[in-house]
């Protein structure tokens, strides 16, 4: 799988056009394994030879290939960590607990098969024979469509098994999923062991979000220049976001890393207001002043400055008719209640939290003192990473929303429209 | 009285002490490790105390327990044969009777072994065998009714009162504090549960 | 140089019962619901006697003391 010039000129797909995991069009239709062959070219097995699978592995390190899911780990570390041990399994995670995210679900119901090509190969490349993939309900036609299509065409090596989702926003974290699969419980497990050593039936499991197999699935084919050809040094390649809120046209786009944030609303149809504050990452990311972000990168280098970073690709924009303070309480109440309640902390510390930041949503006297002691209190000491998640989010709220903080604490709230920015489903009942 | 007899009244009688000690330090135990489990707010003694104080105690009863079946055994006036020590109803002497005490032995054994391998076995395994405490002290208890002939003396007849008291209300305690509390719904924040545990139990296997 | 021990807390187990607390004041303090908040680093060698029962006396066996030479639980 060497990156020749050869293979470039013959590539389907120019190093540095885009969209290069989304198809050209704006259509609906899933693309059939004969379009995506056309587009693409066709991707050589790795084949069994372990030299052939180190190969690769260097590649995607060679790549720079991070996580696309939200924590950004590097992909060729978790591929050696699995690699190295007996027996491994692939799990492609699609679930995409995130209400305000869509990423997952357009990518794999507009490139089935380009995420299972990527599937299969990182099966190759650690030496599984088994790749389960668990998507969301809404795509599991299609997910299932292209799986047969490609059994049909007996090109893979590899089993794959699609099965769909819990739905539950802490259903996405990588234990919770091989939980889910093994037990049919999506809560995430304790660590250690870590699941890249015991995951699934206590195999090395490999845990990687679709979006970044899909990526893998063209450093297959084009290699690692290929790969670098857009983004930034330190954070190369493309990267699917959704964009919604104060947008014209909200959608699933995908960019460059490091392109402006400016530019990237204009792929949404640009704002008829300027937005007040943009939402960064997901419900785990962090709040920005609109203005102060905007003529940044969106690279997590670059929004580092303001407490931020890409995660797992959302930015939402706040517009000047909303209150953050009132989004946000809303958001973390759900958070809350979607705790998978296994550890103190998180259970009781979060709803205390969001009781606080209701309190002080509406209005009503609150204890900011306490909120921030709480926060300090439950940041960490989870088992996962979804108390950790809120108390970034809580605390860039209280930065950015200062002055509305000021406004409630007087009784008024600047907030004029009725309906909510942030998406957030309704609550379930006990 | 012949030195014979006189050391089978010997044996005899410090089985029946040995046996009014173990009954009372089951019973303690029993109150002890519902006390540790319970306990909301510990008032003077921190609740590790409770823990080990049970540990302790239980281990202890190993010593009586030792005593209390040698003794029993070496007795030549009562038949009632090595097997019976762990095998119940196996005795000839009161069959019944020894064989509840034999149960009580094996139920008890059952919680202390895992106790010791607790580390090993996991919580789960652990503690479903720790329920059989439960069954082993009133095994215990009937024994020490029926086994011996004691009950005609005022203060033992307290003893037994006043056991069958404390761990009567210990399991009271503990049934409460077992189904109290309990909601599906989320908790309040600021005071979880003592039964936090069942809560998420059930959400864990609630599919 | 010779490895410590770090003292940690299995959050999934852990019911918030205290003893650990009780047994070890100096490096463990309960947060406002119970549940124990263990200071970072290694165990100091004078309470390395204390760190070890409050393991073993933990109801739950949620506390675990690890060589500081392993790799963060926490990936």
């Amino acid at each position: 799988m060497r990156s020749t010039d050869s293979r470039q000129r013959h590539a389907g797909q120019a190093a540095d056009q885009l969209p290069r995991l989304l198809p050209a069009d704006s259509g609906t239709e899933p693309a059939g394994l004969a379009e995506h062959l056309a587009r693409y070219g066709p991707l050589r097995s790795a084949g069994l030879n372990r030299q052939r699978r180190e190969a690769l592995i260097d590649e995607v390190d060679r790549s720079g290939l991070t996580g696309r899911g939200g924590a950004g780990f590097p992909a060729a570390r978790k591929l050696a960590a699995v690699a190295a041990g007996h027996a491994p399994i692939v799990v492609a995670n699609g679930t995409e607990g995130e209400p305000a995210s869509s990423k997952d679900k357009v990518l794999l119901a507009r490139s089935p098969q380009l995420v299972l090509d990527g599937a299969v190969l990182a099966a190759e490349i650690v030496g599984a024979s088994q790749a389960v993939i668990v998507v969301h309900h809404s795509v599991r036609e299609i997910v299932d469509a292209a799986a047969a299509e490609r059994a049909k065409a007996g090109a893979d090596r590899v089993r794959i098994r699609v099965m769909t989702a819990a739905d539950r926003f802490v259903a996405g974290e990588a234990s919770a999923v091989v939980h889910w699969i093994e037990d049919g419980v999506p809560a995430p497990t304790r660590k250690p062991p870590r699941i890249s050593e015991r995951g699934l039936g206590g195999r090395p499991t490999l845990v990687h979000n679709v979006e970044t197999l899909a990526h893998l699935a063209l450093i297959g084919r084009y290699g690692a220049s290929w790969f670098r050809a857009v983004g930034t040094a330190e954070e190369p390649g493309s990267m699917l976001v959704t964009i919604l809120g104060a947008v014209n046209q909200p959608c699933v786009c995908e960019i460059a890393i490091g392109t402006s944030l400016a530019e990237t609303l204009s792929l949404a149809g640009g704002t008829s207001a300027p937005p007040q504050a943009l939402l960064l990452g997901g419900y785990y990311g962090s709040w920005a002043d609109a203005a102060a972000a905007e003529t940044l990168p969106f690279s997590s280098e670059s929004l580092a400055v303001l407490g931020a970073g890409t995660g797992a690709g959302l930015i939402a924009a706040l517009p000047q008719d909303a209150c953050g303070l009132v989004e946000t309480a809303r958001v973390v109440r759900y958070l809350a209640d979607e705790s998978a309640r296994q550890c103190g902390p998180c259970l009781f510390g979060l709803d205390a939290i969001a009781g606080e930041l209701q309190r002080l949503a509406e209005g009503r006297t609150s204890d900011l003192g306490l909120l921030r002691r709480w926060l300090g209190q439950v940041d960490g000491r989870g088992a996962c990473s979804h108390p950790d998640g809120v108390v970034g989010l809580v605390r860039s709220a209280l930065d950015v929303f200062k002055p509305e903080l000021g406004q409630h604490a007087h009784g008024w709230c600047r907030a004029t429209r009725a309906a909510n920015v942030l998406p957030v489903p309704p609550r379930r009942q006990p | 009285m012949s030195v014979a007899a006189a050391g089978s009244q010997g044996l005899w009688f410090v089985s029946r002490a040995s046996g009014l000690v173990l009954l009372v330090l089951f019973s303690v135990v029993v109150v002890l490790g519902v006390a540790a489990r319970t306990g909301a707010a510990p008032r003077h003694w921190p609740r590790f105390v409770f823990v080990e104080l049970h540990r302790t105690l239980a281990l202890f009863l190993i010593a009586f327990l030792a005593l209390h079946v040698i003794t029993a055994i070496l007795d030549p006036y009562v038949s009632i044969g090595w097997a019976a020590t762990v095998l119940p109803f196996m005795s000839g002497y009161r069959t019944l009777a020894i064989g509840l005490g034999t149960l009580a032995v094996d139920l008890g054994g059952a919680v202390l072994l895992t106790s010791v391998a607790r580390r090993r076995l996991g919580f789960r395994a652990w503690r479903a065998v720790h329920w059989l405490a439960y069954l082993a002290w009133p095994a215990a208890f009937a024994h020490s009714l029926t086994a011996g002939n004691d009950l005609g003396i005022w203060w033992v007849v307290a003893i037994e009162w006043g056991c069958a008291a404390a761990v009567a209300i210990a399991v009271l305690a503990r049934l409460i504090a077992g189904v109290g509390h309990d909601s599906g719904s989320s908790t309040p924040a600021g005071q979880p549960s003592a039964a936090f545990e069942r809560v998420t139990d059930r959400e864990r296997t609630h599919r | 140089m010779t490895a410590g021990t770090r003292l940690l807390v299995d959050p999934i187990a852990c019911d918030g019962r205290g003893l650990c607390a009780e047994i070890l004041p100096e490096l463990i303090t309960l947060d406002d619901w119970g549940f124990p908040i263990i200071r970072d680093g290694d165990v100091p060698g004078p309470l390395t006697a204390e760190a070890r029962e409050a393991v073993r006396v933990c109801p739950k066996l949620a506390l675990r003391l690890e060589s500081s030479s392993k790799a963060s639980s926490r990936p």
